[in-house]
């Protein structure tokens, strides 16, 4: 039997060096490996990030537990973290960047391919699509050296005027805070929101437009009528995109928001975030109960994402389960 | 002049009702005259003139690229979707300047069915219902009515009056296309455009379709465009024959298709090209 095999040896090695090679060429084992492979370090670097967080974040998590989401005094002297105001400021610019960004942005992406001729919806597209890549830092310029004196003088001092009577237009005026960082978002957002929208709307079938075109419809009820819940999930996908940009937005946000870990009604009060704080104490945090806090909050941050994309997803789900999706 | 062009607008069909008029002829649903039509710089249609008459079904034939569908687009004006179509020429519904009217009001008086089944991702009650919200009929009980005989219009409401407001998107390819032919009826329009409505349908589902426009010709004017020539022998009054942007001979169907006056027809006819 043991000789057999050992006659045998090597000529099957002989055997298989071509059936290698031609495995090899044909490719499809190969690239399904490496494709694979790929696709596997996806999840690992995401287990990774996770492990990394929980672990690093252990002293803060067994010192605070659950208040550490739930109180709001940030002393790195006294050792007292919590993360309230963070999640606050957060959750609050990101709220302002949306309700500005998903209205323009929505209506510019109907203007581009329901409304506009191709060549300007083309060049405009364009320009819109190269705003993305500007890096956020100079978005941070921007809103410090032209928007910040914008909002102290003539805008926060009209809203009070006008609309003072709501606690979030209260306060006095110092340019900087929630606003500021609000509408910067806004504007950083806004050429996801408009590009991808545009092209769910530019995917409906011409046949839709038609058919309500043929019943009588005028251009715009067919486009908001026909056109618009046609691409709904593309739109709801670019809102949730640019939510998760949003929350994330670093270097703009930390350059005008004011970075004060307070939770003030008033969109005119300054505040902080969670990206900023992380971003200015990481490097000046000498306490590893201080690090361990700034971690956790990254964690935070983290599972903030995951919800929002979760729920992003249940949400996409439900309306494709009722049946009135295209198949 | 293009030399080609011919039609039987000294005849006229004969009246479908007995309340009509003066014998041998009757006022025309839809008068076409001096019809040109330009895709940009390529001319696709070159004067066309045509009568079609009310309450009959009118067929239109030729091979593709011939300007037919152009033709029943221009119709509804379908074709000013088209960025650098523009046409020239004359086409009166009914003695009004089809061509002038309100766009949205032509297009409810003259409806298009397509070729590819284009029911709304809606439900099937809400596809049928669009264009009268459309156009403004409100009251749940008033759209319920509506819907209702414009399903059965179009035979489709046996098939569905269980399920109406499960997704269009249920329903088989010859379904769909009904739904799409009960949308087109709920306004109510005068005449009924069909561009190829049961290319993408089989053979059974193209059966129930034939029938439902047999039907229709009651109380709607039918133009429809198809491929298929026994199709148009089986269900048209008139036919028409186009050939590169031309039409080349319109006549009573039995004409065309036993006894054509122009060659090209013949050739077409007898399955010589096309």
């Amino acid at each position: 039997m043991a000789e057999t095999v050992a006659l045998l040896e090597p000529q099957t090695e002989e055997d298989f060096r071509p059936a290698f090679l031609d495995r090899l060429r044909n490719g499809d084992e190969v690239a399904h490996l490496v494709t694979l492979i790929f696709a596997a370090a996806i999840l690992v670097i995401a287990a990774l990030l996770v492990t990394e967080l929980f672990g690093s974040s252990a002293e803060a998590r067994h010192k605070f537990g659950w208040h550490f989401f739930f109180t709001s005094k940030w002393d790195p002297v006294a050792g007292q973290f919590g993360a309230l105001p963070f999640i606050y400021g957060t959750v609050v610019t990101s709220a302002v960047a949306l309700l500005i960004s998903v209205p323009l942005g929505v209506g510019a992406a109907i203007f581009l391919s329901e409304l506009a001729p191709p060549r300007i919806s083309d060049s405009l597209t364009f320009i819109i699509e190269l705003l993305a890549a500007v890096p956020s830092v100079i978005y941070g310029v921007l809103a410090m050296f032209a928007l910040v004196p914008l909002l102290r003088d003539p805008i926060q001092p009209f809203l009070n005027r006008t609309l003072g009577f709501l606690p979030i237009f209260q306060g006095p005026s110092y340019g900087v805070g929630f606003l500021a960082a609000g509408v910067i978002l806004a504007i950083m957002v806004v050429p996801f929101v408009i590009s991808i929208s545009r092209e769910s709307l530019l995917a409906v079938p011409n046949e839709q437009r038609e058919a309500a075109l043929a019943v009588g419809a005028t251009r715009w009820e067919s486009t908001w009528q026909v056109v618009v819940p046609y691409a709904r999930l593309g739109i709801i996908g670019s809102v949730f995109l640019a939510l998760a940009r949003a929350l994330g937005e670093t270097m703009a946000v930390t350059m005008v928001i004011g970075n004060t870990p307070q939770i003030v009604k008033s969109l005119f009060a300054t505040g902080y975030t969670i990206p900023a704080v992380i971003a200015n104490e990481f490097t000046e945090a000498t306490e590893d109960l201080h690090l361990s806090a700034l971690v956790e909050l990254g964690l935070v941050l983290f599972l903030l994402t995951i919800i929002i994309n979760g729920f992003a997803r249940l949400m996409v789900l439900a309306t494709t389960r009722r049946g009135t999706t295209h198949p | 002049m293009m030399g080609t062009l011919q039609h039987s607008t000294a005849a006229g069909p004969p009246a479908p009702n007995p309340g009509a008029t003066a014998p041998g002829r009757v006022e025309p649903k839809l008068k076409i005259s001096r019809l040109n039509f330009f895709y940009g710089a390529f001319q696709a249609l070159h004067h066309v003139e045509l009568e079609i008459a009310a309450n009959r079904i009118t067929a239109l034939i030729g091979p593709s690229g011939c300007g037919k569908s152009t033709f029943l687009r221009v119709l509804n004006r379908m074709h000013e979707t088209v960025r650098g179509a523009r046409v020239s020429g004359e086409v009166l519904l009914d003695n009004e300047d089809a061509l002038a009217m309100d766009v949205s009001r032509l297009r409810r008086r003259v409806g298009m069915v397509f070729q590819k089944p284009n029911p709304f991702p809606k439900s099937i009650f809400d596809n049928v219902a669009y264009g009268l919200r459309v156009n403004g009929l409100k009251g749940s009980a008033h759209l319920k009515e509506a819907v209702e005989h414009s399903l059965r219009r179009a035979a489709l409401w046996d098939e569905v009056k269980d399920k109406l407001h499960k997704s269009a998107y249920d329903l088989s390819g010859g379904q769909q296309q009904r739904l799409c032919i009960a949308r087109g009826l709920a306004v109510d329009p005068e005449v009924l455009l069909l561009d190829e409505p049961s290319s993408a349908l089989d053979p059974i589902a193209t059966a129930k379709i034939e029938e439902l426009v047999f039907h229709l010709k009651e109380n709607c004017t039918i133009v429809i465009v198809t491929h298929n020539m026994q199709q148009a022998a089986r269900i048209a009054d008139d036919t028409g024959f186009f050939l590169l942007g031309k039409l080349i001979e319109f006549d009573k169907t039995e004409t065309i298709f036993k006894n054509p006056a122009k060659k090209e027809t013949e050739d077409y006819i007898t399955g010589r090209f096309g």
